[in-house]
């Protein structure tokens, strides 16, 4: 089998031209997808090898984007929408958690938006305001939209595919500061056999605590893990992948084996993903807890200017520092 | 030129029939009064027969110039800055300063803009240090000048969504009784032409209509929205989308600073004196690339580039200067000098700009603070603390 090593980038754009491949019924659209490929270049090649009809340069109008995504959708077509920045998905809410969400409901499930709507989304790139924003509890709160992220290349190329597969719209985030990081992609296996969509999976086994996060800060909490180990102390890190729905049962299972948990995202702590998950957890695993569920998060601030992201987002040490206290309850 | 009001754009309305005074440059209904050689054209027609001079002393024509070279140095400045590592990114107006100089100096002291992340030109007629904006694009801030005293926005970074501020400042302005005379308030809004597609900029036009607001839209259109070619936002010429709004459109060279100025006092007159909204649409083009982390080569011909290169808005008005004798040799020297010493200064500043202290972040968020917070930022504080000694 071809395992080759890829950048996550490089990864999605592989998983994108299999499914343009597979089904002529998927187009792509967005800003700047075609002749420049992205302003990540997750695109690139792909206008060239497939044309303008498939993969589509849009007017620069999110809520045009999705909003006519809609009606692709419901006359059979199954858009990839691309939107250029998380900051820059707000003008395409309305679309979204009005209209792609409810049309399935609302028309008893004769209606169905098979659409994927891809976010890089994320801070530590040193970009300026509305480049660097973690929006997923929005969508994540929201009934009838799916919530994905990838952490590494291989994951990028399966669940892409598998997003534009599936017949639910999904919201596709990417961890920008992640996309130029290497991993091996089998990219011959079929989808079928790749690991689910919509379950989490242990990341780096581990006995004596759990740290649960999702994107960008699956590389964090890795990290935070090895350096533990230094210390003698093995992490157990659950790359959560799906936010909504939400799969616990990975950390249900690993949290009453450790009894420690701490949970990791970019995103601010006020009601963030994070309160849901140590609000679960706390609820099945109450027994086995040694100590309360812990929370490493942004803080309750705006995104910062970009000389000050290190202090805002969660790294290594702020991992490490939850973990110790953890323990020290 | 004197800051604040200089010299005067008269004007006149004439009925029907249009003569196509100033046909310049192959593009219709282009409202020019400098051709590229450099030449002065007496006036130009608009599409509705508005009829646009200048009339403007030789002092005030080299102050426009020095204008432009400083607002163009200043901006390769901050490109050669950003690749050198000392801001994050840059957005170059390269191209535009004409668009900007021109509609920039005819704004009065009283009228309010509201600006897109490339309005470096407008930004400086209005007398803010050219250093603000470095701060947003090295990443210490997000821009550090105050709106208020200035009457000048912060940079709006989310595509055309400072066109319904500007809207709703100028219905302001018009419920506070403030338009109906000379000294009235008018309000531009800048944005480019891929702002255009947005429904942001499209609600814009409706409310402004609507409501006669005392308002002027100023779309560069500098052909390209990042990779997008103008044909992906319009099938037809963007001025005229004002008519079916309502209010009047009118398409001018956005290279040439006298012109520029001329329609824009117009229209900024207009509204001021009670008329409504117009929108202009300043004809250009983005020499450079969209920004410093873009690639044009990916999308843009150079043949394309060098024929606008041909139309450059410092070289007319520097041939007209030239060829008017309104200046000698000197006059040039001296300018390019005085540019490069306010670029080598702002250069020694933004090495000086310190990254801002980490709590800092906690500013600002509410007016009043919050107590959860204060919390935040005093765990924050005895965190960091911990790691005394070390790195942070
Ligand atoms: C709502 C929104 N969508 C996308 C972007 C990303 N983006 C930044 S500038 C730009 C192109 C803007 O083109 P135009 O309006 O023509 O202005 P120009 O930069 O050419 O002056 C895009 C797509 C954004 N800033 N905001």
């Amino acid at each position: 089998m071809a395992t080759e090593t890829l950048t996550l980038g490089k990864a999605l754009n592989a998983g994108l031209r299999k499914a343009l491949e597979n089904d002529p019924k998927v187009v792509i659209m967005g800003e700047d997808v075609g002749k420049l490929g992205g302003v990540f270049r997750i695109t690139d090649g792909l206008q060239k090898d497939f044309g303008d009809q498939r993969v589509i340069d849009t007017p620069l109008a999110e809520s045009g984007i999705i909003g006519t995504a809609v009606g692709l959708a419901i006359r059979g077509f199954r858009p990839v929408c691309e939107i250029q920045f998380d900051g820059f998905v707000y003008p395409a809410y309305d679309q979204i958690v009005s209209q792609v969400a409810k049309m399935h409901y609302r028309s008893q499930g004769k209606v169905r938006i098979p659409m994927v709507i891809r976010i890089p989304y994320g801070g530590g790139i040193g970009a300026v305001e509305h480049h660097s924003e973690s929006p997923e509890a929005y969508f994540a709160h929201t009934a009838g939209l799916k919530v994905v992220t990838c952490a590494n290349p291989q994951d990028g190329y399966s669940m892409i595919q598998q997003a534009i597969a599936s017949d639910d719209p999904i919201v596709f985030l990417e961890p920008k500061r992640r996309y130029w990081e290497k991993g091996p992609v089998e990219l011959d296996a079929p989808l079928t056999d790749a690991y689910p969509l919509h379950a989490a999976r242990v990341a780096r086994p581990g006995t004596d605590a759990t740290v649960l996060a999702y994107g960008p800060m699956v590389r964090t909490a890795l990290d935070a893990a090895t350096a533990a180990a230094e210390d003698g102390r093995e992490l157990e890190v659950i790359d959560l992948r799906t936010l909504s729905p939400l799969d616990l049962t990975a950390a249900y299972e690993s949290v009453k084996r450790t009894g420690r948990c701490v949970v990791v995202h970019e995103a601010p702590g006020n009601l963030g993903l994070g309160s849901e998950i140590a609000a679960r957890i706390t609820e099945e695993c109450f027994y086995s807890l040694e100590s309360p569920v812990l929370r490493v998060t942004g803080f309750d601030t705006p995104y910062p200017a970009a000389r000050v992201e290190e202090e805002y987002l969660p790294d290594l040490d702020r991992v490490l520092d939850a973990v110790d206290r953890t323990f020290g309850w | 030129m004197a800051k604040g009001d200089p010299g005067a754009a008269t004007r006149s309305k004439r009925a029907a029939p249009r003569t196509k005074r100033a046909a310049a440059t192959g593009e219709p209904e282009l409202v020019q009064l400098l051709t590229p050689e450099g030449e002065r054209i007496e006036s130009a027609l608009g599409p509705d027969g508005t009829e646009y001079r200048v009339d403007f002393t030789d002092e005030e024509y080299r102050g426009l110039y020095r204008d432009l070279v400083l607002v163009r140095k200043l901006d390769a400045e901050a490109t050669a800055l950003q690749r050198q590592g000392e801001l994050g990114l840059w957005a170059s107006l390269l191209g535009q300063e004409a668009a900007q100089v021109g509609s920039g100096r005819a704004l009065r002291t009283q009228d309010m803009a509201f600006p897109t992340y490339r309005e470096h030109g407008v930004l400086y007629c209005r007398g803010i240090d050219p250093i603000m904006p470095l701060g947003l694009f090295r990443g210490v801030d997000q821009g550090g000048w105050d709106p208020n005293e200035f009457k000048f926005n912060m940079y709006t970074i989310v595509i055309g969504a400072q066109t319904l501020h500007a809207t709703g400042y100028a219905m302001g302005v018009a419920m506070d009784g403030k338009t109906g005379s000379d000294e009235g308030e008018a309000v531009i809004a800048y944005f480019g032409d891929g702002a255009t597609s947005q429904g942001d900029v499209n609600e814009a036009f409706v409310w402004a209509s609507v409501f006669n607001a005392p308002l002027v839209f100023f779309c560069q259109n500098n052909q390209y929205a990042i990779s997008e070619p103008l044909e992906r936002q319009t099938r037809v010429p963007l001025y005229q989308r004002a008519g079916g709004f309502g209010f009047p459109g009118v398409r001018v060279d956005g290279n040439d600073v006298l012109a520029s100025y001329a329609v824009t006092r117009h229209a900024l007159d207009n509204a001021r004196h009670g008329q409504g909204p117009s929108l202009i649409e300043a004809y250009t083009y983005r020499m450079g690339a969209h920004t410093t982390s873009d690639d044009p080569t990916r999308y843009r011909i150079a043949s394309e580039v060098e024929a606008w290169q041909a139309k450059d808005p410092i070289a007319r008005m520097k041939a007209f200067l030239t060829k008017q004798q309104i200046v000698d040799e000197s006059f040039f020297a001296e300018v390019d000098e005085q540019a490069r010493a306010e670029s080598v200064h702002l250069r020694e500043r933004v090495l000086a700009m310190p990254d801002p202290e980490p709590v800092t972040m906690f500013d600002h968020v509410y007016p009043n603070g919050s107590p959860e917070l204060d919390e935040q930022r005093a765990q924050f504080s005895k965190y960091l603390e911990s790691f005394e000694g070390s790195a942070h």
